[in-house]
């Protein structure tokens, strides 16, 4: 098991090297002159030149790739002198748009994009699982199809026109909220409640109709099984058949969906971001593919892959936990 | 499954073997709900070919500029529901006066066109890459599974947002036509780039237990090759799952090309999309809300049938559905 571990977390960090090499690579493609955005109206050629060689955009990608993850382990220098800026490590850039390092950026803006992903989690995950368990036990009945149908269009709604359509209802329409404008739970918990309330009711019915229909499928094949017979010959209640055979048996796909969708979710809903103006990490890459702020797309970019890269470690460990039929080697 | 024992019925027809596609179309034939979803589909496909010819039948034109159907001084659209009349069904579009029934029907062509390109993509990528990767094993194997981690790892809607500008202009450098040619073959090839490895690993799953069967060692036996062996012998067992991923994949691209419209980086106006049409709706539904509930509607109900007929495919195919 420790070896296993072990032998993971290298080839995640591997993974993680070479992601990054790739999305260094890649949007070295963009035609964007990061040093004219350096300096706003005030431009001159020199200053430009000057704000190229801080920046170290004089070297080649290579190079500039080997200077970021010095920077990530050592902290990193920009410029000379009294002018110079100072970026600490874990330093994942500057972006000299916003003046600020991009760690900074993304922290500020991780609370936001984490309180969304987490309620929406929560929701989706207990509706999603519940309504699947209830289905696989009504399996033909009407209430079966109701909530396959239900959950079937559920699946196929599009995030943004469901989100617009809320915003029309609710917001505009009805007024029965308030127009989102975020703010941190301990400042105002009303209000962030009433701001979170539309994204997490979206995100929760368009992410549950998929575990709806996952957990019923796994329902139905474990309940045909024999050792749930055996639990009932036992005498055991049926909650329990349920829960604890039935269930945990068929437990594992949706660990792995659900955190992958939860890591996915961590790198912010760029979509539902952009509907509800939520200052997550999803309309911070919004804003910097339109700037365009190369230094913080690449640490978006990065950050968000490494949640999804960890994740994956994360469930396949989970794997060995839930399922004791699992031997991690 | 019954459990009494009933006394076997006299048989009344020969008793046949019968394939899987046999099976599967015997199921898909009684199944109502894909008998419904599959005319709604055939419907929506044909009326994407046909969309000029329906257009010139109805008298509505996707482009034309239609100044007489709205206001001279805001380009509001004259009358209510975004100015539908006898000329213009479901309206016409703010400021422009374009047709919104013919941008409708337009907006179709190019989104099954982007969807069923990008899958067909996927199916080719993931189907050769699945199979090489599951009958190598070893280093090939692993060298593919880790670059599928690699790929699965980027956020990709941020990716396609942040590549599309400079990835379009290099087409445009290649030689694709300048302006929507060049971004819808940019949006075919991300979607299907960024699509595969999820396929490849169904049919790497697949092929691993293939390969073990007793038809690919007689195969070997007579010395066949191993292209003959991963085309000819190991594929044709895979249509199944292929097919099923495929009609499921097929919808959410539909959905994905209209959010990425939505987001700015899919077609351009005057060309139209279901994603730009919603993206533009946005400024002007608290006035005119049918211009975000028509083609929001439209896409829902195609997305939907798309997904109902490949659940009953996925179904029909499940050589353990009880039916």
């Amino acid at each position: 098991m420790a070896g296993y571990v072990i032998r993971r977390v290298l080839i995640m960090l591997l993974l993680l090297l070479l992601l990054s090499f790739t999305v260094f690579v890649l949007f070295s493609l963009l035609p964007a002159d990061v040093a004219r955005l350096t300096c706003g109206k005030i431009c001159t050629p020199e200053t430009i030149e000057a704000n190229r060689i801080r920046l170290g955009l004089d070297k080649s990608v290579i190079e500039q790739y080997w200077i970021f993850l010095q920077g990530v382990v050592m902290g990193r220098t920009y410029g000379q002198g009294p002018g110079a800026i100072v970026c600490n490590a874990p330093c994942l850039g500057y972006s000299f748009t916003r003046q600020e390092p991009v760690l900074k950026l993304i922290l500020e803006r991780l609370p936001a994009t984490l309180f969304l992903a987490m309620g929406a989690f929560v929701l989706f995950l207990i509706g999603g699982v519940a309504l699947g368990v209830y289905s696989a036990l009504r399996r033909g009945r009407w209430q079966d199809k109701t909530v396959m149908g239900i959950s079937l269009v559920g699946y196929s709604l599009p995030s943004f026109f469901i989100g617009l359509v809320v915003v029309y209802f609710i917001i505009i329409r009805w007024q029965l909220l308030p127009f989102p404008s975020y703010v941190n739970p301990w400042v105002d918990p009303l209000q962030f409640v009433q701001t979170m309330i539309l994204p997490w009711l979206v995100l929760a019915v368009l992410y549950a109709a998929f575990y709806t229909r996952l957990t019923r499928s796994q329902m139905l094949e474990t309940l045909n099984d024999d050792y749930i017979r055996t639990a009932r010959a036992k005498g055991l209640p049926e909650r329990v058949v349920i829960r604890k055979h039935a269930l945990r048996a068929g437990l594992t796909p949706i660990v792995t969906a659900a955190g992958l969708d939860f890591a996915g979710l961590l790198g912010g809903a760029i979509i539902l971001e952009t509907i509800f103006s939520l200052p997550g990490l999803g309309s911070l890459a919004v804003s910097a593919v339109l700037s365009p702020d190369l230094p913080i797309l690449v640490g978006v970019t990065l950050v968000t892959a490494s949640f999804v890269i960890v994740a994956n470690l994360v469930v396949d460990l989970l794997y060995a936990v839930i399922d004791p039929r699992v031997r991690l080697a | 499954m019954s459990t009494a024992v009933e006394a076997p019925a006299e048989p009344t027809q020969e008793i046949k073997g019968r394939s899987l596609t046999q099976i599967a179309w015997g199921r898909l034939r009684r199944d109502k709900t894909f008998i419904a979803a599959a005319i709604v589909l055939v419907i929506i496909v044909l009326v994407a070919i046909f969309a000029p010819q329906i257009c010139r039948l109805i008298g509505v034109d996707p482009y034309e500029l239609d100044a007489s159907a709205i206001d001279d001084s805001g380009g509001k659209p004259i009358g209510p529901w975004g100015g539908a009349s006898l000329d213009h069904p479901l309206g016409v579009e703010w400021g422009t006066g374009r047709d919104i029934l013919a941008r409708l029907l337009y907006g179709l062509r190019i989104s099954l066109l982007i969807a069923t390109s990008a899958t067909i993509l996927v199916i080719i990528l993931g189907t050769v890459f699945g199979i090489i990767s599951g009958y190598a094993r070893g280093f090939t194997d692993a060298a593919i599974g880790r670059f599928m981690d690699l790929i699965l790892a980027f956020p990709f809607l941020l990716i396609v947002l942040a590549l599309s500008g400079a990835l379009t202009q290099r087409l445009t450098a290649l030689g694709v036509p300048e302006g929507n040619a060049s971004r819808i073959t940019y949006l075919i090839l991300v979607l299907g780039l960024f699509g595969w490895p999820y396929l490849a690993r169904i049919v790497r799953g697949e092929v691993l237990s293939l390969r073990e069967r007793e038809f690919v060692e007689s195969a070997l036996s007579i010395g066949a090759g191993t292209p003959r062996i991963l085309f000819r012998e190991i594929l044709p067992n895979l249509w199944a799952p292929i097919l099923v991923y495929a009609t499921l994949l097929l919808p959410t691209y539909i959905a994905v090309e209209a959010a990425l419209s939505f987001l700015g980086v899919g077609i351009l106006p005057p060309e139209p999309s279901f994603g730009a049409m919603l993206s533009e709706s946005v400024q002007y539904f608290t006035l005119v809300p049918s211009y975000l509930f028509i083609p929001g509607t439209v896409l829902v109900i195609v997305v939907v049938a798309f997904n109902l007929a490949g659940d009953s495919v996925r179904d029909a195919l499940d050589p353990k559905a009880a039916k």
